[in-house]
């Protein structure tokens, strides 16, 4: 599904070099996770596969299902089905939630080809949707994110994913700022998204969430490369000893 | 002499010899009385120029100018704003009435005259307001193009209300002329309890100068909401001045896409308590495009609100000037005040230019203001693309979000929805 191999990438205003050749591969179906130190670069690896501005890559690439996503604008790769759920998801006055998510559900579809979807389903869909992620019919009314808390941002990035129906998702540190009844709302979303043909990269600083959406492989990433990969006693192994060890280990 | 009082000499001069071929309109002694004094202020304060400081940020050269300059008719090709809108219709055509196209007069709880028939009638109620809240309006700040247009205005719509006036009355303003100058005067005042809609659109002429005097009484409720047309090049001056009464509320939204120089002044006094006034506007503008709010409310009532919301969107060396005054007399204790200027440019050639002035006399009142001018958010424009909408339509939706503000002043949400559809015509036109 998601073919990451040997990419580079720096800061493109600096010369910082942030990822020093990145290589992994999460096929159709399994859930990856990430961690690593703050600063490690797990943002950015989440960025640049998205296609936000800023950046430069000096070598390497990136495929979805085969097909070049660093060529690609934005709005194309979330149409190729990739879709990331931002650590920090930003606010956006004066565009309501509801108005947001039709716009993008329903350019999703024209450039595939498909149908826009009707208001009266699409409202049917989200109202069920919002539901189950406790999320109420204010929520869906308000301007994106706007006044939204920590964890009301995170489940709506949820909502957004459950929507949008993406086969790549990328959550980045969707757990950061998360009480443990928030979290479990957010990991019960995520598994309720998992399917064969669905796959899932979850970035996450702490081992907490992987106890709820189990991973099938943990890499762990420091400084800007992935330094070690294994099952998921490697995130346990992180939680018991914290990164020095491992990184000592690797070094 | 001094340096003022030679400037202030060259102007009189300078307005003098404008005036000079000009004749007043004829009409009865009212009528011939107003506009006489309105000459006479405008000898005395002379025609604005550059140099004036209330003229720093808009040069009036094109507005005083003997000969108005040419504009182009522009036809974008959309269905008329306000069709599906039950309205009474009264059409002028580069400022001359046009009977076939507009509806007859007669209407539940509003007497409607033009002010041509108007002027001849020697006792007519409208005698007492006529050019008087435009005078009235010219301390402590002159507007000497609405004196003008009171001493040339020869035609306009004079609107009594006396009660609930179902549907809006709609003053449509056409232009097909592309040297037309036209000077039309409205009227409105509104009696005790009556809730009234005037809606306003069209371009007008190839320059256009307006007034509009609005005087609502105790307990009444005005509502106006107009769109000034789209042609590139035309030139327009606009001035509203109203006067509030008690527990009365005004409410006036302007739409402007477009045009070379707008130049929109709202003059309003909260002479009772408990009155509430919003003026509000959006405006859209690409290149060669100029457009100046300014606005003067002055609070002499106890516990009144007001509020001023003004949006700019500016692109491709476009302009936008805000200059905005709460006066805060004494005794005019718990005023609520807010005025709130802002500008998106969406690229580095426009400009905005704002200067918000609060001026307070009385100790226990809440008064804010604040004046922003930016580029569109890039961490919002990425997260609309990440959720698949693509760059122009994430743009257009910044960009109405940016206004929302402003048109959330419109109550009518039918009469609010063509407007929004005129500003998605607008980014339709120009970013495909
Ligand atoms: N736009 C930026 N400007 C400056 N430094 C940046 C920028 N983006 C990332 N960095 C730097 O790159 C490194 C990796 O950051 P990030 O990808 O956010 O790490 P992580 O998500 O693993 O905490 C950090 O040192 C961070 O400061
Ligand atoms: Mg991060």
């Amino acid at each position: 599904m998601l073919k990451i191999n040997d990419l580079k990438v720096k800061l493109e205003e600096e010369d910082k070099q942030i990822l020093k050749g990145v290589t992994l591969e999460v096929p159709a179906g399994k859930v990856h996770a990430i961690m690593g130190p703050n600063g490690s670069g797990k943002s950015t690896l989440s960025y640049v596969l998205s296609g936000r501005d800023g950046y430069e890559v000096t070598g390497g690439n990136a495929t979805l299902d085969g097909v070049d996503l660093l060529e690609m604008e934005p709005e194309e790769r979330a149409a190729a089905g990739l879709f990331l759920a931002f650590q920090y998801p930003v606010e956006i006055p004066g565009v309501g939630n509801m108005t947001f998510l039709r716009t993008a559900v329903n350019a999703q579809r024209k450039a595939r080809g498909e149908e826009e979807i009707s208001a009266a389903d699409f409202l049917k869909e989200i109202r069920a949707k919002a539901k189950t992620l406790k999320i109420d019919a204010d929520m869906l009314k308000r301007p994106v994110n706007v006044g939204f808390s920590g964890g009301e941002k995170k489940r709506n990035e949820i909502l957004q994913m459950a929507m949008l129906e993406p086969k790549m998702c990328i959550l980045d540190e969707t757990d950061s700022g998360l009480d443990v009844d928030a979290m479990k709302l957010v990991a019960e979303g995520v598994n309720a998204l998992r399917s064969e043909g669905r796959s899932f990269l979850v970035i996450t600083h702490y081992q907490r969430l992987l106890d709820h959406i189990k991973p099938d492989v943990v890499h762990i990433m420091a400084d800007g490369r992935i330094v070690k990969t294994g099952g998921p006693e490697l995130a346990l192994e992180v939680e018991n000893n914290g990164y020095g060890d491992l990184l000592a280990e690797v070094a | 002499m001094s340096r003022a009082a030679a400037a202030l000499a060259a102007k009189r001069e300078a307005t003098e010899e404008r005036l000079a071929p000009l004749a007043l309109p004829q009409g009865g002694a009212w009528a011939t009385e107003a506009r006489q004094g309105a000459m006479a202020r405008l000898r005395e304060m002379g025609l604005p120029n550059r140099r004036d400081e209330y003229w720093r940020y808009t040069d009036p050269a094109a507005l005083t100018a003997a000969e108005a300059p040419q504009a182009a008719v522009f036809d974008a090709g959309e269905t008329p704003l306000f069709d599906d809108i039950d309205r009474l219709k009264i059409v002028f055509v580069d400022g001359v009435f046009d009977a076939e196209a507009s509806d007859s007069f007669d209407e539940e709880a509003v007497e409607i005259i033009r002010l041509s028939d108007a002027a001849a009638n020697d006792i007519h109620w409208a005698k007492s307001l006529y050019g008087v809240l435009e005078a009235r309006g010219q301390t402590p700040v002159a507007r000497p193009l609405a004196a003008l247009n009171t001493a040339l205005a020869s035609d306009g719509v004079l609107i009594r209300v006396t009660g609930r006036v179902a549907r809006p009355v709609s003053i449509i303003y056409r232009h097909a002329e592309t040297t037309s100058d036209v000077y039309l005067h409205n009227l409105v005042q509104i009696e005790k309890g009556g809730d009234f809609t005037l809606l306003e659109n069209g371009p007008a002429a190839a320059r256009f100068n307006k007034v509009l005097e609005v005087e609502v009484a105790d307990g009444a409720a005005f509502h106006h909401v107009r769109a000034q047309g789209r042609d590139h090049e035309r030139h327009a001056a606009t001035h509203i001045f109203a006067r509030l009464g008690r527990e009365s509320l005004f409410k006036s939204f302007t739409l402007t896409v477009n045009g070379a120089l707008t130049r929109n002044e709202a003059v309003i006094e909260l002479t009772s308590d408990d009155a509430v006034a919003h003026v509000a506007g959006a405006a859209v503008g690409d290149g060669a495009f100029h457009h100046d709010d300014t606005v003067f409310i002055t609070h002499e009532g106890e516990r009144c609100e007001s509020r001023q919301v003004f949006k700019k969107v500016l692109r491709n060396g476009a302009t936008g000037v805000f200059q905005g005054k709460i006066l805060v007399k004494a005794g005019a204790q718990k005023t609520d005040g807010y005025q709130i200027s802002q500008s998106l440019l969406l690229d580095g050639d426009s400009q905005f230019l704002a200067k918000p002035e609060l001026e307070i006399y009385a100790d226990d009142v809440i008064c804010s203001h604040g004046s922003t001018s930016g580029a569109i958010d890039d961490e919002a424009l990425f997260y609309l693309r990440s959720r698949g909408v693509p760059e122009t339509e994430a743009q257009d939706l910044l960009v109405l979000a940016f206004l929302a503000e402003a048109i959330d002043e419109i109550e009518d949400e039918a009469i609010a929805a063509d407007i929004l559809s005129r500003l998605e015509a607008w980014l339709a036109r120009r970013s495909r």
